[in-house]
């Protein structure tokens, strides 16, 4: 108990910040990549061959542009646009400049993620909607995005747990967080017990995130299991 | 009235195309009860996509109440599909829609400014007709096969369209709910005066409620006619394939002898 108050008042405030910090660059990240992802994800439907305007052309670019994205690691990918960053950003260092990266890398991811999603429901449903006299934009948000939403949310989930990953990644150009503190202490000042409450405290966030995803896709999700 | 004139329609492209309806040509009048029979793969589907124009026709016309539609676009098309109702084998319900959501879609697509407080009522409207107004706060996860195509009946008829199409609609469900479906969608035909089409692979359903039967074969209409001349007197091979091969229980109905005596070897 002891420990843990001389403790608490020493590294309290700075787990703490770490903790807002994290959460902060994570859910502006997952948010952008959304904004992004999903028009790039149902674009890519539309124009698969079967989708409902076909274009092979528009189709192979996106999907090009998709694959590099997700194909660069992060850690290169971090360093390698510290100047497209900077001109969006501002500056490539601290909470901000790591939200251009972490957007840059989850946006191709996302786009995929929400691509599944989208496959995924029934074909016919889509067909439904065309023969009521639906446009493709009435298809796209009454059925393709109404009918996929659990399993978007679901995504969402995932995205914002790897992007907390790749947030404690991103330590590197002093972006803070947990994952920074744990670097920082842990290996760099030697001081294991901050390490290792650092990385409980990211445990216990991910585990809350994924509880969360999971609770809010089945409260949405009105098919029932018989 | 709906007139296909010399329709063809292919599939892929021109290294390697599928030819999948032959210059079919075909008259629906006002008020029938259409059947269109024929085994997997014949064409039944891409032919009545065909008319709601879910499928471009590659060549030939389609000419619904004197308007050629073949090559309509933008709000001419979606208008076009909005007076021409559907329904499908596996019901087709939105599942993150309730039902009565789901009945009310036709409407909120539509152009035709309807405020909610309509739209509402027109839907209660229509689930009254199926009989199923106590269900209305409910998913189609939770109803059976039979209650979802009658929400999906309820939502092919709310706009109120002169033609429904039905694609193989009561082959997901059981004798005794195949009957009332039939019922209920016959009752729509006289008393609603809606023209159906319906697809079905089961010549008992054809039987029980088409007045008309074109039988399709490879992509050609092989036999045309009343459901009695072609049940009563088929004409070509393949007709007289489809009902030798059906065990026609029903057909004991019209007397037809020669199919009768054969059930006995095959029970
Ligand atoms: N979009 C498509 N692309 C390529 N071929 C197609 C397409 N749609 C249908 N076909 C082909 O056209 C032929 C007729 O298909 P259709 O679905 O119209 O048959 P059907 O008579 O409805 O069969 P079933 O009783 O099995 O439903 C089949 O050989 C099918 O493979
Ligand atoms: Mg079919």
């Amino acid at each position: 108990m002891e420990w843990f108050s001389t403790f608490y008042e020493t590294y309290g405030d700075l787990l703490i910040k770490g903790t807002l910090d994290s959460l902060y660059m994570t859910s502006i990240s997952t948010l952008l990549a959304y904004v992004f992802g999903i028009p790039l994800g149902v674009l890519v439907v539309l124009t698969a061959q079967n989708g409902l305007h076909p274009n092979k052309a528009v189709n192979t670019i996106l999907g090009w542009i998709i694959n590099i994205g997700r194909s660069i690691p992060f850690i290169i990918l971090l360093f390698a646009i510290i100047p497209f960053t900077r001109l969006v950003a501002g500056t490539s260092l601290g909470v901000k400049g790591a939200i251009v990266p972490l957007v840059v890398t989850a946006v191709p991811f996302v786009a995929r993620m929400v691509e599944q999603s989208l496959a995924d429901i029934d074909a016919g449903l889509v067909e439904a909607g065309q023969s009521f006299g639906a446009n493709t934009w009435q298809i796209v948000y009454k059925v393709y995005l109404k009918e996929s939403l659990p399993s978007i949310i679901r995504g969402a989930a995932i995205t914002f747990i790897s992007l907390f990953g790749y947030v404690a990644m991103a330590g590197c150009v002093g972006a803070g967080g947990l994952g920074d503190i744990a670097i920082r202490y842990g290996y760099q000042r030697y001081k294991p017990d901050v390490m290792v409450v650092a990385v409980i405290l990211c445990v216990v966030l991910v585990q809350l995130v994924q509880t969360i995803g999971d609770f809010i896709a089945r409260k949405v999700d009105k098919r029932v299991v018989r | 009235m709906i007139q296909i004139e010399r329709l063809n329609k292919s599939f892929g492209s021109a290294d390697n195309i599928h030819h999948v309806l032959h210059d079919i040509d075909l008259t629906i009048n006002d008020g029938d009860v259409f059947g269109i029979i024929g085994s997997s793969g014949a064409g039944k589907s891409t032919l009545v996509r065909c008319i709601n124009l879910l499928e471009r026709p590659t060549s030939g016309k389609i000419i619904i109440d004197g308007k050629d539609v073949t090559n309509y676009k933008g709000k001419d098309l979606l208008d076009l599909r909005e007076s021409i109702g559907m329904i499908f084998q596996n019901f087709s319900l939105f599942q993150q829609r309730s039902v009565l959501k789901n009945v009310t879609f036709p409407l909120e697509v539509n152009g035709k400014k309807m405020s909610k407080s309509e739209r509402l009522e027109r839907a209660h409207e229509l689930l009254k007709l199926v009989e199923l107004d106590d269900k209305i706060k409910q998913y189609p996860s939770q109803l059976s096969g039979g209650q979802q195509q009658r929400v999906a009946i309820a939502r092919a008829l709310v706009s109120k369209p002169k033609i429904m199409l039905c694609d193989e609609a009561t082959s997901a469900l059981d004798t005794k709910t195949t009957a009332s479906i039939l019922d209920l969608l016959g009752s729509i035909n006289r008393e609603l005066g809606v023209t159906m089409v319906m697809i079905t692979h089961s010549l008992a359903v054809a039987q029980r409620v088409c007045n008309r039967i074109a039988v399709i074969d490879d992509g050609r209409i092989v036999e045309e006619g009343t459901t009695a001349q072609v049940f009563g007197n088929p004409q070509s091979p393949i007709t007289k394939e489809l009902l030798r091969n059906d065990n026609l229980t029903t057909m004991s109905q019209t007397g037809d002898e020669s199919d009768n005596s054969s059930l006995p070897e095959q029970a």
